[in-house]
């Protein structure tokens, strides 16, 4: 295994585990408010000290993960479940049914997606599946395009015109040649899409479209920490870090799953 | 004085040595051929004089350009060299120029960093370069891109920006090798003037023998990383001393057995195909101009029989071709199988008796499958996948000269000669009537050429296919067919049995295309008593 992966596959599994701990135990309770013991530097009985409410930053960070993967993760899996298949669809049938879908990216790539977020918000309420749900409809368009770029290339070449020889239809000729081959593209922009995923909804929650109180979130817990940031630095620097390293992790992985899943690749390591 | 000279230069790259002890000189206004197949470290030669060299390469011995040592420079030193006093073409013209700039300003370019020269005058003589090489103004101004080209007048875009400077040098490394054989003869042709006239030395990269045979003056013979052997160009074909260059020359004048299986009941009838393409508008508002690609075909192809089609590139046997395999549909006419009519609709089993091989070795697979999986792909045509697929796949890999366990490879692990073995296994695995050989042995080394029409010849005996052999390179396909096609601009300009065809063409397009065909002279192929 390249050095790459492990390390990816490390970083993200922490987060992965962390979120799933939290569902049934965090060493504090993050709903419960000790005022006396706020913005405490990290200590035995806190490691990685208190909040400004006096909360264990432990605790939220676990809850956090909860929140900001949930919402990251479904974004890419809207964005990817929907945004791939249009793709796919575009480049396998030039002519109306590419029109008909290139345009309609166009338009969502029109609005500006922040503020589509925050209408979304605003309309239904801010809560964190309305973010999901706001942050996973600007990620079809971006799949959408990555997959017909990359599959339009692919059209041209002669193993797709030998599996149409052998009475292939386009449908299939999709889904078992075009695919594998564009996954590398799909793993790269997924990497990508999840980052921006976790700073967006970071963003939504920070203007407080998010994920609401008391549920604690990883661009909540920096929202609130700048106020602070002199006063207690490990308040800020803490969820700082817990985004960086993961994002970081989630890259590495997908590097590394990229040339993991390429058999040419495979024999040169 | 010499040119260029060249002793003992070895490369290796990350310690695999790949040059050994190359030596060779040039002198100016000479043409040197360097022949080989591919593999054999032609151009890597090059590209070690052009200190172009990968990283972890390693270089030793020597070489020198006009009593400057090549080997020893650094990097900014060899940038004023390069383009300056050595020109480089290379073998794809589709990809050598930046589509995003204009003719002009490609062949000004070098001027301006080089002579640091002004714009206007870089244009004045890159118009000057442009005219030398054949693109003369009215018809080829220098504000036009390069998709506005055809092939061959991007390979001559690309010599005027490798002339631009006079170099002292040019090394053409496969400049004719993507060009249909009208296109390569006016290329070969521009060459040697440009030699005569500059009297630049040209060193020659090429895996063709007849075009160094008709061209160079000196030759060096290339196997596996060491000349072989060189010498003045004639006597060293006439005595094809050592034993590589003898295999080398009995492989490109081979020819497989003649086999005669044809019987009288037609297989394949095209009749009075048509097939035209609307183009954009030259203007807003006139009409669109049509493209007839196919212009009232019709020919019958018989059982066991082996047709050739040939034509220069643009000719439409590629949109007859896909008509042909059913995936195009035709406008007008109709093509029928056995009496059935063939189209996109056509059923599965039909499709299962006309299978094809393609001319790309590495574009023809799904790098993601093993070759079990890719050589299945044409049973999708049966109504459920034979049980034993297995045992066929093995006994086509066997046909085809490979061996039952590749089935388990993928497709990067083998050559381009078996990779289209592969190819032809996944054709014959629907045990096919026809297959479609569509540039197939194009892209393959003399020898490796040599041993796939055997194999295809030996095949047609044993299952009684019939073959439509597309190509533009002639001597191919006078070597496999019994009856040979001519198509130029979508119609049939010429049938007959390939002998008589070749030997007394008719057709003016046929003679041209004769004509074009480089050929070793027959007398040096006499053996030497």
């Amino acid at each position: 295994m390249k050095p790459g992966l492990a390390i990816g596959g490390v970083l993200a599994g922490v987060a992965l585990i962390a979120a799933l701990v939290s569902l049934v135990w965090t060493p504090y309770d993050v709903t419960v408010l000790t005022i006396a013991e706020k913005l405490q530097p990290p200590s035995a009985a806190h490691w990685l000290g208190t909040d400004h409410f006096g909360r264990d930053i432990a605790a939220m960070l676990m809850v956090g993960a909860r929140t900001s993967l949930a919402v990251a993760l479904v974004a890419v899996g809207i964005g990817m479940g929907l945004g791939v298949p249009l793709g796919l669809l575009a480049a396998a049938r030039p002519g109306w049914a590419d029109e008909l879908t290139m345009r309609g990216n166009d338009l969502i790539f029109a609005f500006p997606s922040l503020v589509i977020a925050i209408l979304i918000t605003a309309v239904f309420g801010p809560s964190a599946i309305n973010a999901i749900i706001a942050i996973g409809i600007f990620n079809i368009p971006v799949f959408a395009r990555v997959t017909r770029g990359g599959a339009m290339s692919l059209w041209t070449l002669d193993y797709i015109r030998a599996a149409q020889v052998a009475g292939k239809g386009r449908a299939r000729i999709s889904a078992e040649h075009i695919l594998p081959n564009i996954a590398n593209l799909l793993i790269v922009q997924g990497t990508i899409q999840f980052s921006l995923g976790i700073l967006a909804e970071a963003g939504l929650s920070y203007v407080g479209l998010g994920a609401q109180p008391p549920l604690p979130s990883w661009g909540r817990m920096l929202a609130d920490a700048q106020t602070m940031v002199t006063l207690a630095p490990h308040v800020a620097i803490v969820p700082g870090l817990a985004i960086v390293a993961t994002v970081l992790g989630l890259n590495l992985l997908g590097d590394g799953l990229r040339d993991a899943l390429d058999p040419r690749l495979r024999r040169a390591r | 004085m010499s040119l260029l000279s060249i002793t003992d230069l070895s490369v290796s790259i990350n310690g695999t040595a790949l040059l050994n002890d190359v030596s060779f000189t040039l002198a100016p206004g000479e043409i040197f051929g360097l022949v080989g197949e591919s593999g054999s470290g032609k151009s890597l030669t090059a590209l070690a004089l052009m200190g172009l060299l990968p990283q972890g390469a390693l270089t030793t011995g020597h070489a020198e350009l006009e009593g400057v040592d090549l080997l020893n420079q650094s990097e900014k030193s060899m940038c004023a060299l390069r383009g300056n006093r050595i020109g480089m073409i290379f073998q794809e013209p589709m990809t050598a120029l930046n589509p995003l700039m204009t003719i002009g300003d490609q062949v000004a370019e070098t001027l301006m960093v080089h002579r640091a020269m002004p714009r206007a005058e870089a244009l004045a003589v890159a118009r000057e370069k442009l005219d030398r090489v054949g693109l003369p103004e009215p018809r080829f101004p220098l504000h036009i891109y390069p998709h506005e080209l055809s092939g061959g007048q991007r390979q001559r875009v690309a010599i005027a920006l490798a002339i631009a400077l006079k170099p002292a040098l040019l090394i053409a490394d496969e400049p004719t090798t993507a060009l249909d054989v009208t296109t390569q003869a006016q290329i070969l042709e521009l060459l040697r003037d440009l030699v005569d006239d500059e009297g630049m030395g040209l060193m020659l990269i090429t895996h063709d023998l007849a075009v160094v045979a008709g061209l160079a003056t000196h030759t060096a013979v290339m196997q596996s990383g060491r000349i072989v052997e060189q010498g003045l160009t004639e006597p060293l074909f006439r005595a094809r001393a050592h034993p590589y260059t003898a295999a080398l020359f009995a492989a490109s004048a081979h020819q497989p057995k003649r086999v005669d299986i044809g019987k009288p009941e037609p297989l394949l009838v095209v009749e009075h195909a048509l097939r035209a393409y609307t183009l954009a508008r030259p203007s807003a508002f006139a009409p669109r101009p049509m493209l007839y690609a196919v212009n009232d075909v019709s020919f019958t192809l018989h059982e066991g029989e082996s047709l050739g089609l040939v034509g220069s590139s643009g000719c439409g046997k590629s949109t007859l071709t896909r008509a042909i395999l059913g995936l195009d549909r035709l406008q007008g006419g109709e093509i029928r199988l056995f009496g059935k009519p063939v189209g996109p609709n056509m059923p599965n089993a039909m499709r299962a008796d006309v299978q094809v091989v393609f001319q790309d070795p590495y574009g023809s697979f799904n790098p993601r499958w093993r070759v079990d999986r890719l050589v299945a792909e044409p049973f999708h045509l049966l109504p459920a996948p034979p049980a034993d697929w297995r045992e066929r796949v093995a006994e086509a890999l066997v046909e085809v000269g490979l061996h039952p366990d590749d089935r388990r490879k993928y497709i990067h692990e083998f050559s381009g000669g078996q990779r289209q073995r592969i190819a032809i296994a996944r054709a014959l695995i629907t045990r096919p009537d026809l297959i479609v050989l569509d540039e197939a042995v194009s892209a393959l080394d003399v020898r490796i050429r040599a041993q796939v029409l055997d194999l295809l010849a030996n095949l047609r005996v044993s299952h009684g296919l019939a073959y439509l052999f597309i190509s533009h390179d002639l001597s191919v396909v006078r070597a496999i067919t019994d009856r040979v096609l001519v198509m130029e601009a979508g119609r049939i300009v010429e049938e007959g049995p390939t002998e008589a065809l070749f030997t007394a063409p008719r057709h003016e397009v046929t003679r041209r295309l004769v004509a074009a065909t480089p050929q070793i002279p027959p007398d040096w192929m006499e053996k030497i008593a």
